[in-house]
């Protein structure tokens, strides 16, 4: 799946001028309008605290980052589990999606507060827990759908091979469900993260980067702030790129989800 | 279409059943489960089962014809309901603002594709920026901002944080919907000598109507955890997301407290979302529709 | 012993209900061994349904269906018929040779004996190269011949198709009718075929069962016996012409005369 160089500087070079332009935007208005950090760091400024601090971002992104990665984890498990449940069992699907219709529109975040109550203080478990519910859910409705959207022409094909429902399932309904299950993915990865981030503002243990960044603004410490916060984003856009490689890694022919009909 | 009403009025039973049958579950944990919490393989995973961390389901239902403190008569399901109210109005303002800055991008970018490839990637970046971060930004800029006789009010930095989480999904629903127009109609277009604007107006918008349901569906979502999110790092009061952090704060004390707001954010989510579906409904009536979860 | 049988058919759809349909009404057909059977109609008239009855993909209302002597549902367990539908339906995450291999999985069959009839009759449509293909690396065409090879690949004595060479332009639709003749000649198959196209009928069948709708039914059988070696000429010959009339005229509910009917102007 190589590119030609030319293409490869096409597809570059307009995030690259605009990423550019908006730095240089950014620092020279600090410098012009003479900000103060608390009011808005200069991108210099985030850097320097970023190279500084970069042992303790590093720390910090690890702790929310494993939060991230073990919801991501059993809730894609969890999620793929109860999809092909709700393909086999009709009740337990009408059931189940509407509810998952009705979580998926409630701030279901607030729950950590409830979940940091059920456990003991100190213990990561409710942020994982909230992760792997949201997770849960993205991938079920994702995945439940590839199983059950089949072209109709493969269902009656199979019918007049006289196949058991297994084969039908092993052999149509599941890789029909994989591309699904990267579409889901792709939205669940960075989900994870953001989710880790904001199920520690609701207290419990302060080791991630979302309780550190809250700790440098309550101190005004906006430019260290700013850096923590660049450690989060870099965690997300990691998460993401890792699920694309992944579908890139597993999907037959090179062709991605959104490419089929 | 008695088939449809029929069905619908099926999926309203299920989800009751599922309602209670979670309420079931949880019963069923707290007889079984461990009182002070558990381990399975060595993790501490289980969570405790007593009535101080896992209330019965009627303790948290009978909570809300209690007042709030004690000593004070209004019980406490006006104070969570006008709590949700308060952050309905701002998640309101933040889907509106939100929604009007996703459209213009996605015109923007569907317009000009070297915005499209140079914006969209920073778009789906801003959305990885925790709001705790943005929060205090926004506080303190609006403070600063004194447009003649106008003043930053606090809550509007809530409803800003709202349309942040809000503009994503329509800018890249929209800029789908507006760029898969079908070529033959595109050439109709042109065969008119229509401009650019005309054949956005009269065909592309049209066109793109039904990626952009399934997408405000998102940005109601999305203001709605905005401004709770909001509420809770810039501390502001009246709203259901600054509730939950006070209840939260007394739960040893008053277990059952913090599900009061909690259903009530919940309950805040649903209209917000169900009034996109109701207008959805509404405006598609006319139209084939595709059928969905 | 007939390949099919079909005795009193009737077929209904939401019957008792406000949109019930009659979709197929007292049909009986009887296909030999060896038959090219064409299925002509305008829509509604129940050709696919008819066909989806002899699969077994639908259960009649009234009459019974036999395959191969035995009742149809019998017949599909024990895969004595191979099926070929307008779209291709190749799995798009298999290759070509696995899409062909995939009755033969269902079969129990072993890697190496599958692997052996898969080049076989990916020789029979003439496409060996490439088995290691996907089939969206194909064109319409190649993927239709990848399905009749599916079809054929577990020897079946009758072919079902409905429109398969539908989506195809004309000149890719001649070529492949050409290939069926010639696959079917070489294996000796059963071939009941579903189409839109009166001359596609004609060239294929050796009979054109003709169908019209509301209720749907059979209202003629035309034998068409213009030899077994047919080519080009075959179709720039008069007599093709005359029995493509002979069709179109029973179509439009004139009954068949026999040869000597005058030419119509189109």
């Amino acid at each position: 799946m190589s590119r030609p160089p030319s293409s490869v500087f096409r597809v570059l070079w307009p995030p690259v001028v605009f990423g550019i332009a908006f730095l240089l935007l950014w620092e020279t208005a600090v410098k012009a309008f003479d900000l103060k950090p608390y009011f808005l760091p200069a991108p210099s400024q985030v850097w320097q605290q970023f190279r500084d601090n970069l042992d303790l971002i590093w720390e910090a992104a690890s702790v929310s980052g494993a939060n991230a990665l073990i919801g991501l984890l059993v809730g894609t498990a969890l999620g793929v589990a109860m999809s092909f449940a709700l393909a086999r069992y009709r009740l337990l699907n009408d059931l189940m999606s509407p509810l998952a219709v009705a979580l998926n529109a409630v701030p279901i975040f607030v729950l950590v507060a409830v979940f940091n109550n059920m456990f003991s203080i100190t213990s990561e478990v409710p942020r994982r827990l909230m992760v792997t519910l949201v997770v849960y859910f993205i991938v079920l409705v994702n995945v439940a759908r590839g199983l059950r959207e089949v072209s109709p022409t493969h269902l009656e094909l199979m019918r007049s091979y006289a196949a058991s429902e297994a084969a039908v399932l092993r052999k149509v309904r599941v890789p029909n469900a994989v591309p699904y299950l990267f579409t889901a993915l792709k939205i669940a990865a960075p989900a994870s993260v953001i989710t880790a981030f904001v199920s520690e503002y609701f207290g419990g243990s302060q080791n991630g980067l979302g309780s550190r960044i809250v700790g440098n603004i309550s101190i005004s410490d906006n430019a260290a702030a700013w850096a923590y916060v660049l450690g989060a984003c870099l965690l997300g856009l990691t998460f993401y790129l890792a699920a694309v490689a992944l579908e890139g890694a597993l999907t037959p022919g090179g062709k991605r989800a959104e490419d089929r009909a | 279409m008695s088939g449809g009403l029929g069905r619908r009025i099926r999926r309203v039973w299920m989800f009751v059943l599922s309602l209670f049958l979670v309420a079931l579950v949880w019963e069923l944990y707290k007889w079984l489960g461990p009182q002070d919490g558990g381990t399975v393989f060595e993790w501490k995973l289980l969570p405790r089962a007593n009535d101080r961390a896992m209330p019965h389901v009627w303790e948290m239902l009978s909570r809300y014809a209690e007042p709030e403190r004690r000593g004070f008569d209004t019980p406490i399901i006006v104070v969570v309901l006008q709590g949700a109210w308060f952050s309905f109005r701002l998640a309101l303002v933040g889907f509106a603002m939100g929604t009007l800055v996703g459209l213009g991008l996605a015109i923007l970018m569907a317009r000009f594709k070297v915005v499209e490839r140079g914006l969209l990637p920073y778009l789906v970046i801003s959305q990885t920026v925790p709001l705790i971060a943005l929060a205090p930004l926004v506080v303190s800029w609006g403070g600063k901002l004194h447009i003649g006789e106008f003043e930053w009010p606090r809550w509007l930095s809530a409803a800003v944080l709202g349309a942040f989480l809000a503009f994503f999904p329509v800018a890249v629903g929209t800029l789908k919907g507006l760029t898969s127009t079908p070529p033959a109609s595109l050439e109709l277009m042109d065969s008119y000598a229509a401009s650019w604007r005309q054949t956005l107006f009269k065909l592309r918008f049209p066109a793109a109507v039904p990626f952009m349901i399934p997408a405000l569906r998102l940005a109601a979502t999305a203001s709605v955890i905005g401004v709770v999110v909001a509420e809770i790092s810039t501390g502001l009061a009246g709203g259901v997301g600054r509730l939950i952090i006070e209840y939260a704060r007394e739960a040893t004390a008053d277990p059952a407290k913090v599900y009061t707001a909690v259903f009530a954010a919940a309950l805040l989510g649903m209209v917000m979302t169900g009034m996109v579906v109701l207008t959805d409904l509404v405006l598609m009536r006319n139209r084939p529709r595709e059928t969905s979860t | 012993m007939s390949a099919v049988e079909i005795s009193r058919v009737s077929k209904s759809f939401n019957a008792g209900r406000a949109d019930a349909v009659d979709a197929l009404v007292d049909i009986d057909l009887t296909i030999e061994p060896g038959e090219v059977v064409s299925l002509i109609g305008p829509s509604g008239c129940g050709k696919s349904t008819a066909l989806r009855l002899i699969a077994n993909l639908l259960e009649p209302t009234r009459g019974e269906v036999l395959v191969n002597g035995k009742p149809a549902r019998q017949a599909r367990l024990d895969q004595d018929y191979g099926m070929a539908f307008q779209q291709a339906g190749l799995f798009d995450w298999r290759s070509v040779a696995q899409n062909i291999e995939l009755p033969l999985e269902l079969k129990g069959w072993d890697k190496a004996r599958r692997r052996q009839r898969t080049l076989e009759v990916l020789e029979l449509v003439k496409l060996p190269e490439f088995a290691d293909h996907l089939p969206w690396q194909l064109s319409g065409g190649m993927q239709q011949r990848v399905a009749i090879a599916r079809a054929l690949a577990v020897h079946p004595p009758l072919l079902l198709m409905d429109e398969p060479f539908g989506a195809l332009d004309e000149m890719t639709r001649e070529h492949m009718q050409d290939e069926l003749l010639r696959i079917c000649g070489e294996t000796s198959t059963t071939v009941v075929f579903v189409t839109h196209s009166i001359p596609e009928a004609v060239y294929l069948s050796t009979r054109v069962v003709v169908m019209s709708p509301r209720p749907g039914r059979i209202t003629g059988t035309i034998d068409v016996d213009l030899g077994t070696g047919r080519d080009v000429e075959t179709r720039e010959a008069t007599t093709f012409f005359e029995k493509v009339t002979e069709v179109r005229e029973a179509l439009r509910g004139i009954p068949a005369t026999g040869s000597g009917v005058e030419a119509v102007d189109r």
